[in-house]
């Protein structure tokens, strides 16, 4: 049934589609590399060998420190996020008790949640026990904010891992803090591993939240210091380039290195039930 | 997904459980698993969304007193000419975040349907590049191709179209649907690859049969591909329109609201009003009806789901 003609057709569809999407990074990349200053902004890209643009971006846009804030934080979230979903998905998938059924309700209406909805009180809440301006005010949040969907992410896991198996461990006499950690998380190492990326991106983009909490003080994350650095040289388009590149940098490397995982997650959604 | 493929052989003794309880400890215990991710989440994101709820039927700075003045404040977003454009946008904005890219993808995803593709993983990895970098570097970015003198007029003028250049995000008529478009940009890829991966799971033999039906390539469509497609589609609509309201970062980088009020969102004016003018329980009110849209429009999406 697959003619030649469709295939043809399909690449040269997807190639297109794929060539919109690339096409502004791609022009931004020849953007930064090309001359610094110049208001009137026309690409050429066999002058775009000034790689001394990012130095000087590097240097003048405080991107080192903010890269390390935005590691720090980003880093910490993701790995308790993943070491906290994981025991709530268990017991949400394997376990009763009274009030699963509502607590877990409680927990995922935190995936539709807009910061927003949130934002006022928490730094009011942030300033009075004096932890605005501090690693946690963005840590402990963004967390909070993980866990619900991880929970949920993990159930998912859970509620489909052979009984057989957890029946098998049981009459090992394995409890089930032995059953989930011997024997169940080493299958669950693509579920983890999808956690931790859509983790990683989504909090290393956040802006909102690091604007609010961290506004009075030298930390800045690294989408922070693009848009300071932005409003700061308005026009310099070449530099701005550069900055952006530097910021979405360790996102993009994550993402390529681990595409199938992040994919997994998106697509997913549309595999459940 | 690979989840069927279990080793179940390990599992394979069938002593029959004495009591049926799996694993076999206290159910109580399930708490001590659930209470560290549920202690941040009750405290960093439900209950300030609680306190916000509270917040927003007062009025002040949030410093000295409160004062008590009911819905007020809600009543002012639907009176408020500048508050209620911010909803109107964000209804406007969900044309280009979500009616836009699933009309493109579900135009591509259909004329792909019949053509097995090699190489999905580039592909994949080209389209949801868009979704996955930060919307702040997004905007810098956008900001540029929309400049006066940016790359888009020059193309313009390029292929002389010159009298349609615009300073695309300083014109008031423009500047919304300007913003909007980087929405589609964004959204497009991740939309696409969503039902491209849908389209290959429908059976050939659906479109056999239907073709042997005598159905033209539109009842092809209505009949077999958009049924087929209804989870991702659910899928795609909740991500786009869930991003189209929440609009904040792109909206501060590239326009701050502007020109005049003419892209105010919501979620900029809570921003605005709580840290610019200090106005409290008018920014919680503003945060509190978004989370009421956004939850509205979830349920309708996934009736619209389970219905047709």
């Amino acid at each position: 049934m697959v003619s030649r003609r469709d295939t043809v057709l399909g690449y040269l569809i997807l190639s297109l589609a794929a060539l919109v999407s690339l096409g502004p990074l791609i022009g931004v990349a020849i953007l930064a590399l090309g001359e610094p200053g110049r208001v009137g902004i026309k690409l050429d890209i066999t002058k775009a060998t000034n790689f001394g643009n990012f130095a000087e971006v590097w240097e003048k846009g405080d991107f080192g420190p903010a890269i390390r804030t935005s590691l720090i934080i980003t880093v910490i979230v993701v790995v308790v996020s993943v070491a906290l979903s994981i025991p709530a998905g268990y017991a949400f998938a394997q376990m009763n008790f009274p009030g699963r059924t509502a607590i877990f309700a409680l927990l995922v209406l935190g995936i539709l949640m807009p910061l927003e909805s949130m934002i006022v009180p928490l730094y009011l809440d942030m300033r009075r026990f004096n932890l605005d301006n501090e690693y946690w005010s963005v840590i402990l949040p963004q967390i909070g904010f993980s866990v619900a969907f991880g929970a949920f992410w993990m159930r998912a896991f859970f509620v489909q891992s052979a009984r057989s198996l957890m029946e098998a461990a049981w009459i090992d006499g394995a409890n089930s803090w032995r059953t989930l950690t011997q024997v169940l998380l080493p299958l669950a190492r693509p579920q983890m591993l999808t956690l931790a990326v859509l983790f990683f991106v989504w909090n290393w983009n956040d802006f909102l939240l690091p604007l609010v909490m961290l506004s009075g003080s030298d930390l800045q994350t690294a989408p922070m210091a693009l848009v300071t650095f932005e409003g700061a040289r308005r026009t310099d388009f070449a530099y701005l380039g550069a900055a952006s590149l530097i910021t979405i940098a360790p996102v993009v490397i994550v993402f390529i290195l681990l595409q199938r995982s992040f994919t997994r997650g998106i697509l997913a959604g549309s595999i459940k039930e | 997904m690979s989840l069927t493929s279990l080793p179940v052989s390990a599992g394979g003794r069938r002593t029959p459980s004495p009591r049926k309880r799996v694993p076999g400890e206290p159910r109580s215990v399930a708490y001590l698993y659930i209470l560290p991710a549920l202690l941040i989440y009750a405290a960093f994101v439900f209950f300030p969304f609680v306190h916000s709820i509270y917040l927003s039927f007062f009025e002040g700075n949030g410093i000295t007193r409160m004062e008590f003045v009911g819905i007020d404040n809600y009543v002012d977003i639907v009176r408020n000419p500048i508050l209620r454009s911010a909803f109107v946008h964000a209804l406007e904005l969900i044309v280009f975040y979500s009616f836009l890219p699933i009309a493109i993808g579900l135009l591509l995803a259909s004329a792909l349907h019949r053509s097995r593709i090699r190489g999905v993983a580039f592909y994949r990895t080209a389209l949801f590049l868009p979704y996955v970098i930060a919307p702040t570097a997004i905007a810098v970015i956008w900001r540029w191709i929309l400049a006066p003198r940016g790359p888009l007029n020059s193309f313009l003028e390029a292929i002389g179209l010159g009298f349609l250049a615009q300073p695309w995000l300083g014109d008031f008529t423009w500047a919304l649907p300007s913003v909007g478009l980087v929405g589609t940009w964004i959204m497009f890829g991740l939309v696409l690859a969503l039902l491209l991966a849908g389209v290959q799971k429908i059976p050939t033999e659906l479109y056999e049969a239907a073709r042997l039906d005598g159905a033209g390539p539109w009842m092809e469509f209505r009949a077999v591909t958009l049924p087929g497609l209804r989870y991702e589609l659910v899928v795609a609509l909740v991500l786009t329109v869930t991003a189209a309201l929440r609009n904040f970062d792109i909206i501060y980088v590239m326009t701050s609201g502007g020109p005049g009020n003419a892209t105010v969102v919501p979620s900029y004016l809570v921003y605005q009003q709580a840290f610019k003018v200090s106005q409290i329980g008018a920014a919680a009110a503003m945060g509190t009806a978004l989370i009421l849209v956004i939850i509205a429009v979830n349920l309708l999406i996934s009736r619209a789901g389970r219905a047709d």
